[in-house]
């Protein structure tokens, strides 16, 4: 709770300059170089076919993914523990665990309804 | 042990509200209230995002990613919103330094780029129908327009709200108000791009990765 109380004395003169007050020029540049090596690996990956190999290719494409979104968080969107006293990062997070629920619960459940279908042969039509 | 702990508990009472007095003023917790609305647009593409995981692969005996997708053009549309958040960053910094003029050449190139943004993905997906790959076809792509279409829309809707805020920038200058606008189309575009790496690395990479 340290947080909420350096922030009392740090934002009461300039009010209205959340989030943006810690933005500099250094930090949109970082950000910029550090998003574009982030996008044109993948891209490559999968253009140039490197890996050979579509679940490993899918998974790194993935990670990189993650890592770009973290990258993005930080250096474009400033996230950080202390704006707004740390209720943002709270609903960020409150936010992360439902999307991890709603998307993990959703490919999960309808994975297992298709493979658990009764078989059909190619000239059945359901009704 | 009751006592020790209510006793610990009386000394270091743990606050669950923001104690100083910034919200009393208007505006004060505009950013906050924004960054909810966000997170709300998050779970929105989060349930379009679970709806294309499920069907992503139904192709109903219609074309697939793989057919479809143009990765050059997907990079260079990529590109497109990526350029435009860098640019909307640097109208930020001119915005902290007072400077109008930079603020709204910075804020027209950031439009440039959105509008060729969505230039790039109307002429893919109006290709796409031309082929026959409409909406209707499969629900793998019922799913990719809807995701990638409800993204295409908060972009375009972003267009307009920076037109507007250009506008009302010329008009008023940069008064405490727009700047608060301006800082809340700041997120809104940048949370945009964030969920554009959900889709380009979900929808159009592993759509062609077999």
């Amino acid at each position: 709770m340290s947080g909420s109380q350096n922030h009392s004395g740090e934002h009461g003169a300039e009010r209205g300059e959340h989030g943006a007050s810690h933005a500099t020029l250094r930090g949109y540049l970082t950000g910029f170089v550090l998003a574009a090596i982030l996008t044109a690996i993948p891209f490559w990956l999968v253009m140039a076919d490197v890996l050979g190999n579509a679940t490993t290719t899918a998974i790194v494409i993935m990670a990189f993914a993650a890592v770009q979104i973290v990258v993005h968080m930080v250096y474009f969107l400033h996230m950080d523990s202390r704006s707004e006293g740390g209720w943002t990062m709270m609903a960020l997070i409150f936010t992360i665990v439902i999307v991890v629920i709603a998307l993990s619960g959703s490919l999960w459940v309808m994975y297992h309804l298709n493979v658990n279908m009764m078989p059909m042969a190619p000239g059945d039509h359901p009704m | 042990m009751t006592t020790a702990t209510a006793t610990a508990q009386q000394a270091d009472t743990p606050v669950f509200h923001v104690t100083d007095d910034e919200h009393e003023h208007s505006g004060g917790s505009t950013m906050l209230g924004f960054w909810m609305y966000l997170m709300s647009d998050c779970l929105v593409f989060a349930v379009l995002f679970a709806t294309y995981g499920v069907l992503g692969r139904s192709y109903a005996a219609g074309p697939s990613g793989a057919d479809l997708f143009d990765l050059k053009l997907v990079a260079v549309n990529t590109a497109m919103l990526l350029f435009s958040s860098i640019t909307y960053g640097f109208a930020m910094l001119a915005m902290e330094k007072g400077r109008q003029a930079a603020v709204q050449g910075w804020l027209i190139v950031t439009g440039l780029f959105g509008l060729a943004f969505i230039g790039i993905e109307l002429y893919e997906f109006h290709h796409m129908i031309l082929e026959g790959a409409t909406p209707m076809r499969s629900a793998f792509l019922s799913s990719f327009f809807t995701l990638v279409g409800t993204h295409g829309l908060h972009v375009s809707f972003g267009l307009i709200w920076l037109t507007v805020l250009m506008v009302q920038v010329s008009q008023r200058g940069l008064i405490e108000a727009n700047r608060r606008r301006l800082m809340c189309l700041s997120m809104f575009w940048h949370f945009l791009d964030v969920i554009w790496i959900g889709v380009f690395t979900f929808v159009y990479l592993m759509g062609v990765l077999k």
